[in-house]
């Protein structure tokens, strides 16, 4: 070993070590400005036997906070594996970077939902931008190659100023980051809502795909082997993005905090993915943890927790982007696009080669031991000495107090039924027109104009289709599809049912595309879990959800809480995201949603029953939110599912689309526009609520179907074996044909895409546009 | 028939190129750009992507990377050459094409399923084309616009080395609609829009980009023969 000169400029003074903090052990410690409450504080002391150094102090901070250790949600999160069915598909489930799902006896898939809320609101484009590169290197950590995202969004209400400035930035950061990674986006929500005004809602999902024995493990086993970081430099961005940004509220002043946003390379990330594929494939690596939140910490901690071995850490050999970086710093930054490799000495060269060949800079930092203590030096010194399992596993857990909040009996209470509604023909038709035009319901291409769906060439469904779908396998055709769903008014209202709302949607929305339900990811995203209401609220989102999942047969297999998210003081609305795979045998007999054939017999399939609280109808005309949300029949949504393909392998079905927020008038709307037939319908003379109360019912379990003319009975039949009633409507009619309900309106086709496609560039297109 | 694909680092449609070829009844070829040979292909494809990230300025990287001064070449000697999206925007910083992409007029990035109108059959890639045949096949890009001096415009015309141009609507501003062009003797052609992403009735909006892929292959075994 060469002696390493000690840096020039560094006031050695000043470095907190190991041998300090035990010579000093009544010296002031910043633990609360970090986030860390007094007995949290007290515990590390405890665990210690010392007081921390400023390096051990930053790593507790942030892996004790609450976006690291799930300390205010573990306790519920334990539902999801208590009450999970059993699945032989499941090769990883939670615990992992992602859940892994096996497809057939050679390829698996693995996909999650992560949220990057509060930086979006801060610094939208990069906010968003990081937030799919974040989930991205989960999906790879596991051995995957990435193959497609998804972005459910939630902003603020689309006349607000700041909306344009945070969906704009959002929609260029999802797009900026993911069309240069060559990954096609193939579906996602957006929805407006004044509670998300000052707390948007940035979620990705990602999905992968690998052969299965790639699948890959983070634990940092073999004292000797080496660990080495590779990727992008570390700089001082992100720097408490974790503890500061995502686990505590923010106020006006945020811009003070955008410091704490990271800056995404696409390009490196893209190089990233290669050379690990290139790594994966070689059976260069031992395990492999991608650096997201906690950055370098979280990453040596975690693996080393999983192995239950020890690390020497030299972290002066990490490379800077920024020289005069102190340690803590250093563990601490969120430097985008680098990962942790756990490598055996005798591959160490060829491990260099596959980096440099990509030109991604890779370097050994430390070795795995027998200790199990981790040890940071930097120079020689020895700046942090701690059992990494205290870190990783061992956070604080707290029991939160729960309490229904005081006005829901009174909201409840409250319910749209009782509204007055529309009830002449032309009454009927202006409100199908308002609500097409309405900001929720429109026609979001604006928006996925904006994403490549196309890249890799195998995506046969993307937005605005039921569910995205992906062909694995070129050979075989066999391909998932996956949806992402979630309703926070319905879960406002009652966050049990809304939370098996959101389920039920998403296992619809595959279940019409004609896929096999087969596994669930989920992203929380509630306010403060200190407020006993949210944590109400929290609690019994995630009851429902674990109960759905249970009833419904497929397990939860990741996910992600996000709490703290508020627009000023107030909470924003529960809003539970759910994310279902399902499984398709032949990817060429997926299910499209759109009328395509004149003369083609629309029928119904579901229960429809006047349910209007919460409704996307209440909402537009009446700023309405109270009532209880449409009832649930998880029994009932799996008999549709069973019907849909069967019908499907009976060749009855020219398409099939679920009804959602704005009932069977959005429903028709889409199926008509999305290739330009008209319909013309009847409604049924004893409908529940009248012609008003079936045309804008949220009425869950339920479908709108196209059958070939003459396949009809057949198709009726198969309703009658799987117990789904059914409501013959009308039939499709020819290109351009109007909408036409029977006795009660018609709309011209025209005016109809008029009034739908033309409301997310008039609010938003202005302000990019420039004028030649 | 070898027909090799370039990739650069982050370039993202090489697979789909491929396989297209592949489809086309080509052999691909995957070219690396650090490669200072072409291993014996008979043509090139410079795919769509974010070559080098796309910093400095489009294409502005990748073509001065090894692999390019066989390529160009190659070109010089009348190897076909096929540059879709990125490689068209790499093919213009090589001077291979006239003119440049420049940032979509209304800014943003867009994708979309195009139509578009094939104007000339005399290139060796779109010999499959009638002139005139309005085809649809995806256009994805943030800096699609194409943008050239007049004389270089009206000599593009003049000289029927409009490859093809956008119908309906412009989708990025570009001078005279402009979506693709050729070289003088037609063997290297630029294209805005993917032909490789329409070459799968499952997949594709529509089947018309495979054309491209079989043009060149006939176009090769004329050569050939």
């Amino acid at each position: 070993m060469s002696v390493e000169l000690e840096p020039q400029g560094i006031e050695w003074d000043h470095l907190d070590t190991v041998a300090r903090a035990a010579e000093t052990p009544h010296q002031q410690q910043p633990y609360e400005e970090l986030g860390l409450r007094e007995d949290e504080y007290e515990r590390i002391r405890e665990v210690l036997g010392r007081r921390p150094t400023e390096s051990e102090l930053a790593m507790y901070s942030i892996m004790w906070s609450e976006h690291c250790s799930y300390k205010s949600s573990k306790v519920h999160l334990s539902k999801f594996q208590d009450l999970a069915p059993s699945s032989d598909r499941l090769l990883a489930g939670i615990g992992e970077n992602a859940g892994v799902v096996k497809i057939t006896d050679e390829l698996a898939v693995t996909f999650k939902v992560e949220s990057h809320n509060h930086p979006s609101f801060i610094e939208p484009y990069q906010g968003a931008a990081t937030g799919v590169g974040g989930i991205v290197r989960d999906i790879l950590a596991m051995g995957a190659r990435p193959v497609a995202v998804m972005d459910p969004l939630r902003v603020g209400a689309a006349d607000h100023p700041d909306t344009a400035r945070v969906l704009t930035g959002v929609v260029a950061g999802i797009g900026g980051y993911g069309n240069a990674l060559g990954l096609p986006n193939i579906g996602g929500e957006v929805v407006f809502d004044p509670c998300y005004q000052g707390n948007p809602l940035v979620n990705a999902l990602c999905l992968g795909v690998l052969p299965v024995d790639r699948l890959q493990n983070k634990a940092a086993t073999g004292p000797g082997n080496l660990v080495v970081l590779m990727g992008a430099l570390t700089g001082r961005d992100g720097i408490g993005g974790v503890s500061v940004l995502a686990s505590a509220g923010f106020d006006q002043e945020a811009a003070i905090q955008r410091p704490s946003v990271q800056v995404g390379d696409p390009f490196m990330e893209k190089l990233l993915i290669e050379a690990c594929l290139e790594l994966y494939e070689a059976g260069l690596v031992v395990g492999v943890q991608d650096l997201g939140g906690a950055g370098l910490t979280c990453a040596l901690s975690e693996t080393a927790a999983a192995a239950g071995t020890g690390m020497e850490i030299a972290l002066e050999r990490v490379p800077l982007r920024e020289p005069s970086m102190a340690p803590h710093e250093i563990l601490a930054s969120e430097s985008q696009e680098r990962m942790l490799l756990i490598v055996a000495p005798e591959h160490l060269e060829a491990v260099l080669a596959v980096a440099e060949k990509w030109g991604v800079p890779a370097t050994a930092i430390g070795t795995v031991t027998d200790t199990g203590i981790l040890r940071v030096t930097w120079h020689g010194h020895a700046v942090a000495e701690l059992p990494p399992s205290s870190l990783a596993d061992d956070g604080p857990v707290y029991a939160r107090p729960i309490r229904e909040p005081a006005d829901l009996p009174l909201l409840q209470a409250d319910r749209a039924e009782t509204l007055p509604r529309p009830t002449t023909g032309e009454q009927l038709r202006e409100t199908v027109l308002r609500l097409a035009a309405s900001p929720n319901l429109c026609d979001r291409t604006w928006i996925t104009e904006q994403f490549d769906r196309y890249v890799r060439g195998n995506t046969v469904a993307a937005m605005p289709e039921n569910a995205g779908v992906i062909r694995l396998d070129e050979r075989t055709r066999v391909g998932v599809a996956l949806s992402v769903d979630g309703n926070s008014r319905y879960t406002r209202l009652d966050p049990y049912t809304g939370a098996q709302l959101a389920l039920a949607e998403a296992y619809r929305n595959v279940a019409v595309s004609g896929a096999v339900p087969v596994a669930v990811t989920n992203c929380l995203n509630f306010g403060s879990p200190e407020d006993p209401h949210v944590m109400w609220q929290f609690a019994e989102a995630v009851r429902g959800l674990a109960e759905g999942c249970a009833q419904l047969g497929i397990p939860v297999t990741g996910g992600n809480v996000s709490f703290y998210n508020a627009t000023g003081p107030v909470a924003i609305n529960p809003t539970p995201i759910v994310g279902v795979l399902g499984v398709l045998e032949d990817v060429a007999t997926r299910i499209p949603m759109g009328f395509s054939h004149p003369g083609d017999v629309i029928i119904l399939v579901g229960e429809t029953r006047e349910e209007l609280s919460g409704s996307e109808w209440a909402w537009v005309t009446h700023g309405h939110l109270g009532g209880s949300p449409p009832a649930v029949d998880l029994a009932a949504e799996q008999r549709l599912a069973t019907l849909i393909r069967a019908a499907r392998d009976l060749d009855l079905l020219r398409s099939a689309h679920d009804l959602s927020e704005g009932g069977l008038a959005q429903a028709l709307v889409e199926a008509c526009l999305r290739h330009g037939y008209g319909a013309t319908v009847a409604l049924p003379e004893d409908a529940p609520g009248g012609p008003f109360g079936f045309l804008f019912s949220e009425s869950a379990g339920r479908a709108l179907v196209s059958v070939p003319l003459g396949r009809e009975k057949a198709f009726a039949a198969q309703c009658e074996e799987h117990q789904v009633p059914w409501t013959p409507l009308g039939v499709v009619a020819g290109a351009d044909a109007p909408l036409t309900v029977t006795g009660q309106f018609e709309i011209d086709l025209a005016e109809l895409r008029t009034a739908w496609s033309s409301t997310l560039p008039k609010l938003f297109d202005q302000l990019t546009a420039r004028p030649e | 028939m070898r027909i090799g694909v370039v990739t650069f680092p982050g370039s993202l449609d090489d697979v789909d190129a491929a396989r297209a070829v592949r489809l086309a009844g080509g052999e691909a070829v995957s070219l690396w750009h650090a490669d200072d040979q072409l291993y014996g292909v008979d043509a090139i494809i410079l795919p769509g992507g974010f070559s080098y990230g796309d910093y400095l300025r489009c294409g502005a990287i990748a073509r001065f990377a090894p692999v390019m001064e066989s390529v160009m070449a190659a070109a010089a000697a009348g190897a076909p050459v096929l540059g879709i999206c990125n490689g068209f925007q790499v093919l213009c910083e090589a001077h291979l094409l006239p003119g440049a992409l420049t940032r979509n007029q209304h800014l943003h990035f867009r994708a979309r399923d195009q139509r578009l109108q094939v104007e000339t059959n005399r290139t060796a890639w779109t010999m499959g084309y009638t002139p005139g045949q309005e085809i649809v096949i995806p256009l994805k890009s943030g800096e699609g616009r194409y943008v050239a001096d007049t004389a270089t415009l009206d000599e593009l015309e003049r000289s029927g080395r409009v490859v093809a141009r956008y119908v309906d609507d412009n989708p990025n501003g570009s001078m005279r609609d402009i979506a693709a062009i050729c070289n003088e003797a037609g063997n290297v052609v630029g294209m805005m829009p993917h032909p490789e992403h329409a070459v799968d009735p499952l997949t594709g909006p529509s089947t018309d980009g495979l054309t491209v892929f079989t043009s060149v292959l006939k176009h090769l075994a004329g050569v050939a023969a």
